[in-house]
């Protein structure tokens, strides 16, 4: 009950936060949508059905069309981020450094699609089309910290890294 | 009108058309299969283009304009490699299943790939696994067998204003879907089916219940009866390449018999009965000041969409049930009672236009103590398949009548199968309710017609009536704007899912277009023409059934079997 409260709470908290964003946008059309979709994103770190079904109401727009079109660009995610949040480089720079190889490592180590959320909620994954640290490359980056010419070997560690900080966490 | 050169030929264009209506009319066979009629153009697939003398690329004929003087090359070379190349790369990923599709022999995929004469794979494509979407009760999307045409998509938001799905992703993972991509059946799809109907290859499909009926047929513990629709007699034959608008009740029942069901019964019995109840209901409202307009409730796809779309107008949607489940109530009620039976032990089947009747079948208003009034519902699709399955040849059978109680119907509940039927009907009927006195002239030309927004204001004694008739829910936005924002002289609105009404319902023929709509309703304005009952209050058996068990209109068995309320639906519109 106290969990289902604070989620009702939550969710009213979100809709109202959407609602400031949406009243700096009036009388907005179609063209506003992307800019919006990325002020929500950038205030409560994903898309919502809630958060989609708000926007529409104001856009006059289906929710469909706004999930099509969000779905187009890879910077909106529509789970909530992980505890840890994973960004992959695909950027040219890291792709010749060997970043399709590193996908799919990081796609079975996490059991996870990018823009997916793992279920505790530990782990989330992202894609990315260039970080602008090509030097580095391949890179990979955990909220928001950079990890330099990265292995499937080295992601392995990373990932094994953070679940025994939260081993460690839960036996505090 | 001048001239242009079409492979060295003369031929006549309209300024301001396209390419590609000059050339159709002209005979020439241009392939598309994104091509909308009536729709503007979305250039989506290129199968249509064609080489314009001076133009340094092929152009798509189905977007470009004609101009005086123009030379077109349609069959060139160049035109050829290009078409096929266009389709061996739409076939690229496209599974080899046609001996298991549903929409094999009416697949434009496959017919194309005949007329272009490809024979082999030329390129393979990584294929992309992706799962059925099997969660509606009436739509089945499949989408490996999707060429993204975007048909689908344009028919949900620009014909129905529904936009349930759209284009999801990008790229290779580019695919239709609904928002968040969730299954069907928790979206805001209204279960209409045009988007089947409009769909070029087997991707879309209705849900099929053949396999369902063929067991409660087999079954001896069940009896199994059938009751069908207004628009059915008027289309099955397509299903078997008769022309459109042929009408084949009688056969049609027969038929049915063949394959085995107990009893056949005719929906427009129970059209009958809606006029009666309906009309009585109008009338109600007009006299103590109920919600007006009144709107129709005939159409499930219609119903979903104002729950969804405007509920706060469902004070005004009529409180009747739709003929369908009108008929399945006093199946598993009044007729179950008579013959005494257990209902549990009836399966009541239907065979509709519609793909969201079998939606509306399932709802939990439709039925009393878990037993369902109508347990299949069949489209005029499955109809033909389940004939076919059993060998049943609709041409040589000899017509035979529906079955009493629920066989004798008038051409007034015979018309609901078009758009402005109900309309009609109900203001024949009404016309004798609110002045003692029968029409002079039955038919109502202003109500009959293609159009999608249709209206009749008359003068019945001292009341003025202001009757709006609406095919396709993109229309019926418009007209509930007008009502939301105030507008105040309609006092009757009905509305149809479909284009055209139920003779161009999501469950009819694959193939069916705004000609063939026309012909269908052509069909039932005839029977309405050479038959003499013609008004639902002269249904001697409909009155029987009054007389015998439900009393009155709106009475109070009325009330408990044929009437029902609906309410506000949360989807993610
Ligand atoms: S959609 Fe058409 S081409 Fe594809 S399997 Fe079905 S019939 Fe064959
Ligand atoms: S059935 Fe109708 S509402 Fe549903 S997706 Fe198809 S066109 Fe849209
Ligand atoms: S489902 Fe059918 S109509 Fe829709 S985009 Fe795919 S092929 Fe076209």
């Amino acid at each position: 009950m106290g969990t289902a409260t604070a989620e009702t709470k939550k969710g009213a908290e979100g809709a109202e936060a959407i609602r400031a964003i949406l009243e700096a946008h009036p009388g907005a059309g179609r063209d506003a949508l992307i800019p919006i979709l990325q002020e929500v994103q950038e205030q409560q770190g994903f898309l919502s059905k809630e958060a989609v079904v708000q926007i529409g109401r104001h856009l006059k727009l289906p929710a469909s069309k706004i999930y099509g079109v969000a779905t187009f660009y890879n910077q909106f995610r529509f789970q909530p981020k992980g505890k840890y949040h994973f960004m992959l480089c695909r950027g040219t720079a890291c792709h010749v450094k060997g970043s399709q190889r590193l996908l799919a490592s990081i796609v079975k180590l996490l059991s996870l699609q990018p823009g997916q959320t793992s279920r505790d909620r530990l782990f989330s994954l992202e894609v990315v089309a260039c970080m602008g640290a090509c030097g580095l490359a391949p890179v990979v980056s955990v909220n928001g910290e950079f990890y330099a010419k990265v292995t499937p070997r080295k992601l392995a560690e990373m990932i094994q890294e953070c679940r025994q900080k939260e081993l460690a966490n839960a036996s505090n | 009108m001048f001239e242009i050169e079409v492979d060295g030929r003369k031929v006549q264009a309209n300024e301001g058309e396209t390419v590609l209506t000059a050339l159709r009319r002209d005979g020439v066979q241009v392939p598309t299969l994104c091509h909308m009629e009536g729709l503007p153009p979305s250039g989506a697939c290129r199968m249509c283009v064609v080489e314009a003398e001076g133009m340094p690329a092929l152009v798509p004929s189905c977007s470009y304009p004609v101009a005086p003087g123009m030379k077109l090359k349609t069959r060139s070379p160049k035109v050829l490699a290009a078409r096929r190349t266009v389709l061996e790369l739409l076939m690229a990923n496209h599974p080899d299943d046609c001996l298991y599709c549903s929409r094999s022999g009416k697949c434009d995929l496959q017919k194309l790939s005949q007329e272009l004469g490809v024979s082999q794979r030329r390129f393979q494509g990584g294929r992309s696994r992706q799962d059925s979407d099997v969660s509606s009760p009436s739509i089945i999307r499949d989408p490996e067998k999707c060429v993204l045409c975007g048909k689908c998509v344009r028919v949900c938001e620009e014909i129905q204003g529904v936009s349930a799905i759209d284009f999801v992703g990008r790229g290779s993972r580019s695919h239709v879907g609904t928002a968040f991509d969730q299954g069907m059946n928790v979206s805001s799809c209204v279960n209409c089916g045009q988007c089947i109907l409009v769909c070029p290859t087997g991707a879309l499909a209705e849900r099929s219940y053949v396999d369902r009926v063929i067991a409660a047929l087999s079954d001896p513990t069940k009896t199994v009866v059938v009751q069908h629709a207004p628009a059915v007699s008027v289309t099955l034959a397509e299903e078997f390449g008769v022309k459109p608008g042929t009408d084949v009740d009688g056969r049609m029942v027969a038929a049915l018999r063949r394959v085995g069901f107990k009893k056949v019964f005719d929906t427009s019995f129970t059209a009958d009965l809606t006029i009666m109840e309906e009309g009585s209901e109008l009338v109600h409202r007009v006299k103590t000041g109920g919600a007006l307009p009144m709107l129709t409730s005939c159409s499930p796809g219609w119903i979903k969409f104002i729950e969804q779309f405007y509920p706060e107008l469902l004070p005004n949607v009529s409180t009747c049930k739709s003929p369908q489940q009108m008929m399945g109530a006093l199946i598993k009620t009044f007729w179950a009672g008579r013959e005494k039976l257990d209902p549990a032990n009836i399966v009541s089947v239907s065979i509709m236009p519609c793909t969201a009747k079998k939606f509306e079948c399932g709802r939990e208003e439709m039925g009393r103590g878990g037993v369902a009034d109508v347990d299949y519902v069949l489209t005029t699709r499955e109809l033909g398949q389940l004939l076919r399955i059993f060998g049943v040849d609709l041409a040589s059978v000899e017509p035979e009548a529906a079955d009493t109680p629920f066989g004798e119907r008038t051409t007034a509940g015979k018309i609901f199968g078009a758009s402005g039927g109900v309309m009609e009907a109900a203001v024949r009927t009404a016309h004798v309710l609110l002045t003692g006195e029968e029409m002079g002239d039955l038919k109502i030309q202003p109500l009959r017609g293609q159009k999608g927004i249709k209206e009749l204001h008359a003068k019945f004694g001292e009341l003025e009536v202001g009757a709006a008739v609406v095919s396709g829910l993109g229309n019926a936005r418009k007209v509930l704007d007008e009502v939301r924002a105030g507008r105040k002289d309609l006092h009757f609105i009905e509305i149809m899912t479909c284009p055209g009404g139920c003779v161009g319902g999501g469950g009819q023929p694959i193939g069916t277009d705004p000609q063939k709509v026309r012909a269908r309703m052509q069909a039932l304005y005839q029977i309405d023409r050479d038959e003499p009952v013609r008004v639902s209050h002269k249904n001697q058996q409909v009155q029987r059934l009054y007389d015998e068990f439900l009393g009155k209109p709106l009475g109070e068995k009325s009330h408990h079997l044929l009437h029902t309320h609906y309410h506000k639906r949360e989807v993610l519109v």
